[in-house]
């Protein structure tokens, strides 16, 4: 039993997080602080909620690089509408943002599964196109905090704990993070407690297998590739929530990120492993790296070669894995 | 007598102009082991899918307990308690072994949840059914391919079937392991359950069954009792020819020297002091039980153990074996187990595969010589007698015979003086098995190529071989002279060391 823990791919990440951990608060004593720790689980929510998507498309053995696209255009659309109509809510633009991803991710599932395309291809396209038809078509203007609507506002400032610092600061808990855990558990219950979701594992695993067994294909395609548009948009609107700007070119280079931190997690890029604990492990890990980058005050484009590292390496570790598994 | 279970009468089934079945019935009977047999390409498969409700026949019905079932789906054949087991297992490897088993019956239950105290119940029940052990928490890929197909079999059994079909079940099993798939197929049977045992393997079709039909391009070609056969008569019907069973006879010719030497060739933990001498011409048998070193004594002499001591000479001189490329250098050549992920570039060309070794000796300034090339592959297509219109196709197109002769091919364009083959007719049909087993007498007779041909299947040994080594423990245990014995003192042999 403990040996089986051990070898628990969640527990090595989180040993090697520990290490991480302890190794940055060595170098910077700063990073224990926390109004620091606050910042850094703010951090998580977005990429966070994005990550929880990918994952499930990598376990069926898929892959998404158009939620970045699909995130900007669900925030930028929905906010411009609410400019536009001077709509003051916050449900219904989750609703609406949640809504575009998810007919987004509609399409992407019927490439993948009606033609049978190879999801990279797709999602590589979509994303290309959505983003490339925002900017044409909708606009390219940032909606800044002037004009950005005050529910929205109110809604990414709500906080869970406040506190002062010694020097007369503010800094909280953000309340965002209990959307994220709620998301996370619902994605947890789907994929470990649904048959839906062994389904997903199953066709990421062996695909004519789970033909002959019985699992439903197509539903499972479409229920994986919409719930990632859907996370993803909802995900878009909360970041402009929470940053109080609506950029229609946000986003750039994120999807890199996010799969890097899905794989760091643990997940498979052959499909049919990866979990959501492993997930928010490796999401908390990346955003750690890039926040203490900054902390350190080292150029943002120096962190760009240490995603590329985590992800060359994490990759590595578990191919590696799989190998071994299989001989 | 028992009653029919599923008859098949008249049934056709034609894909794209190519007639797969003609007209073929067939009766399987309550609670028996029938045996379908056929070389690859009979329609074989085709049958299977019939059964399995995957197609529907062009002409001809279906009958299940004397009833015809006009639209048999995959869904209704398994409703009739009709379970395949393909060859590939249909297995999750990364899953663990109780939701291997468990989750196609929660599927068919309707469950929308998971309950995995029931999952892990119904697991335990189904390997309890077998008499087996395997732990439930691990992984599939973790398990061996006996293991694997003993979860498909519990799997299978779980829906209460009343016939089960085994594709090729033993293709990637040991001696050992077939005889146990054996004991537990025939407990089945004393469950009451039919099972339909595809095989192109005479020996099996012998052990196991009680009723065997025999296929040969579509159409039934002889059926009955297994007594009513002999294993003549069965290789004749499967592949329409007859298969002359001579063994070889090797004579030394006089004053030659010894093509391979080894003197005390040691790896650590694999191999202890391994002598051996082998003669232009001679072809010498390889058995032992898996883990015995067999593969081993090949890869070392294969350049892949650089760790090694002892002496190896080739023609007299003494090769150093640190690498594939010295091993290739010295004439070494090594036709691995598993051609399909070792051997062949699947797909690519034949013309590629064929010369994918000799690229090097057939260019001059770094240029190929592609006239030179291509002469050079066809003249071995037509020496190693691969079917294919056209050195253009890719290897994937060919038979496993076909292909298995490409790997040899490959290597003899190279001019081997040793050539080591591993199962060299592991998947390959009784038809091309034979034709393999001629080109590898041939090579040895007229090229004076020695040949270390290692293999689990005692009566190709004791056909085609002079000379038979038993390893155990990494030591050659044993030596005789395949004249002088029988499959059946080899498997003696084999059976007192484990």
């Amino acid at each position: 039993m403990s040996l089986s823990v051990l070898r628990r791919s969640e527990t090595v990440i989180a040993l090697v997080l520990l290490a991480a951990m302890l190794l940055i608060g060595l170098i910077n004593p700063a990073f224990w602080n926390l109004a620091n720790l606050f910042s850094l689980a703010r951090s998580n929510v977005v990429i966070g909620i994005m990550a929880l998507g990918v994952l499930t498309v990598m376990i069926s053995g898929g892959i998404d690089v158009s939620f970045p696209a699909f995130a900007v255009a669900a925030m930028y659309l929905t906010v411009r509408a609410m400019v536009a109509w001077d709509w003051q809510g916050v449900a219904g633009p989750f609703v609406m943002a949640t809504a575009i991803g998810l007919a987004l991710g509609l399409i992407n599932a019927a490439f993948v599964y009606g033609l049978r395309m190879i999801p990279l291809i797709v999602t590589l396209g979509t994303g290309s196109l959505v983003r490339g038809f925002l900017l044409g078509v909708v606009g390219t203007s940032q909606v800044n905090i002037d004009r950005m609507p005050k529910s929205l506002i109110a809604f990414g400032s709500t906080e869970l704990t406040s506190l002062s610092d010694p020097a007369g600061g503010h800094f909280a808990l953000s309340a965002m993070l209990l959307i994220y855990l709620a998301m996370a558990l619902l994605v947890h219950f789907l994929l470990t407690h649904t048959m839906l979701g062994r389904g997903i594992y199953a066709l990421g695993s062996d695909g004519e297998a789970a033909r002959r067994v019985g699992f439903d294909r197509r539903l499972t395609i479409f229920v994986v590739y919409a719930l990632a548009g859907a996370l993803a948009g909802f995900a878009g609107l909360l970041h402009g929530a929470m940053i109080w700007l609506a950029n229609p070119r946000d986003f750039n280079g994120l999807e890199l990120d996010v799969i890097a931190a899905v794989v760091l997690g643990g997940a498979s890029i052959f499909g049919g492993r990866g979990s959501v604990l492993g997930t928010m492990l490796g999401v908390f890990m990346l955003v750690m790296v890039s926040n203490s980058l900054i902390i350190m005050h080292i150029a943002t484009t120096w962190q760009r070669v240490v995603v590329g590292f985590i992800v060359i390496i994490a990759t590595a570790a578990t191919s590696w894995r799989d190998r071994r598994r299989i001989a | 007598m028992s009653e029919p279970l599923i008859s098949l009468c008249g049934v056709s089934k034609s894909f794209g102009g190519v007639q797969a079945l003609a007209g073929l019935s067939l009766t399987l009977r309550r609670g028996e082991i029938h045996c379908l047999a056929g070389e690859n390409g009979s329609g074989k498969s085709t049958l299977i899918k019939i059964i399995a409700g995957i197609y529907r026949p062009d002409s001809g019905s279906v009958l299940i307990d004397g009833e015809t079932v006009t639209q048999l789906d995959p869904i209704t054949a398994i409703a009739h308690g009709i379970q395949v087991i393909y060859q590939d297992f249909s297995l999750f490897p990364t899953l663990t072994v109780a939701e291997n088993l468990a989750l196609p019956s929660e599927i068919h239950a309707g469950r929308r949840l998971v309950r995995w105290r029931h999952v892990h119940q119904l697991a335990r029940a189904a390997l309890a059914r077998l008499g087996i052990d395997i732990d439930l928490a691990a992984n599939v890929e973790a398990l061996s391919t006996a293991e694997r197909q003993l979860v498909a079999i519990a799997r299978a059994l779980m829906s209460a079937p009343r016939l089960l079909v085994m594709d090729e079940p033993t293709t990637t099993l040991t001696g050992r392991e077939v005889e146990r798939l054996f004991a537990i197929v025939r407990d089945i049977q004393r469950q009451g359950i039919a099972v339909l045992f595809v095989s192109h393997k005479i020996r099996e079709m012998f052990d196991i069954s009680e009723r065997i039909t025999v296929i040969r391009n579509g159409c039934v070609v002889a059926a009955g009792a297994i007594g009513e056969f002999n294993e003549a008569a069965l290789a004749r019907a499967m592949t329409g020819q007859e298969i002359t069973a001579e063994g070889y006879r090797w004579m030394p010719p006089p004053g030659a020297k010894p093509r391979l030497e080894i003197r005390g060739l040691t790896v650590p933990g694999e191999l202890q002091g391994i002598d051996l001498r082998v003669m232009p011409g001679e072809i010498i048998g390889i058995s032992g039980l898996l883990g015995s070193g067999r593969t081993e004594l090949a890869l070392a002499l294969f350049g892949l153990r650089p760790i090694h001591q002892g002496e190896i000479r080739v023609d007299g001189r003494a090769a150093a074996l640190r690498s594939v490329q010295q091993a290739v250098s010295a004439g070494i050549t090594y036709v691995p187990e598993d051609r399909l992920t070792e051997g062949l570039f699947l797909t690519q060309t034949i013309n590629r595969n064929l010369l994918a070794a000799s690229f090097e000796a057939l260019s001059r300034y770094f240029l190929i010589d592609f006239a030179r090339a291509r002469r050079a592959s066809a003249n071995m297509i037509a020496e190693m007698q691969i079917t294919t219109p056209s050195g253009e196709r890719p290897v994937m197109e060919l038979s496993g015979g076909n292909q298995q002769r490409v790997v040899i091919g490959r290597w003899l364009m190279r001019d081997a003086r040793v050539l080591i083959l591993n199962g060299p007719t592991v998947g390959v049909d009784v038809g091309s098995k034979a034709g393999i087993h001629r080109r590898i007498r041939d090579l040895a007779e007229s090229r004076g190529v020695a040949v270390l041909m290692i293999s689990d299947d005692l009566p190709e040994l004791v056909q085609n071989c002079n000379r038979i080594l038993i390893l155990h423990r990494g030591k050659i245990v044993e030596e005789v002279m395949a004249e002088a014995t029988t499959e059946a003192i080899l498997s003696e042999i084999l059976k007192a060391l484990s």
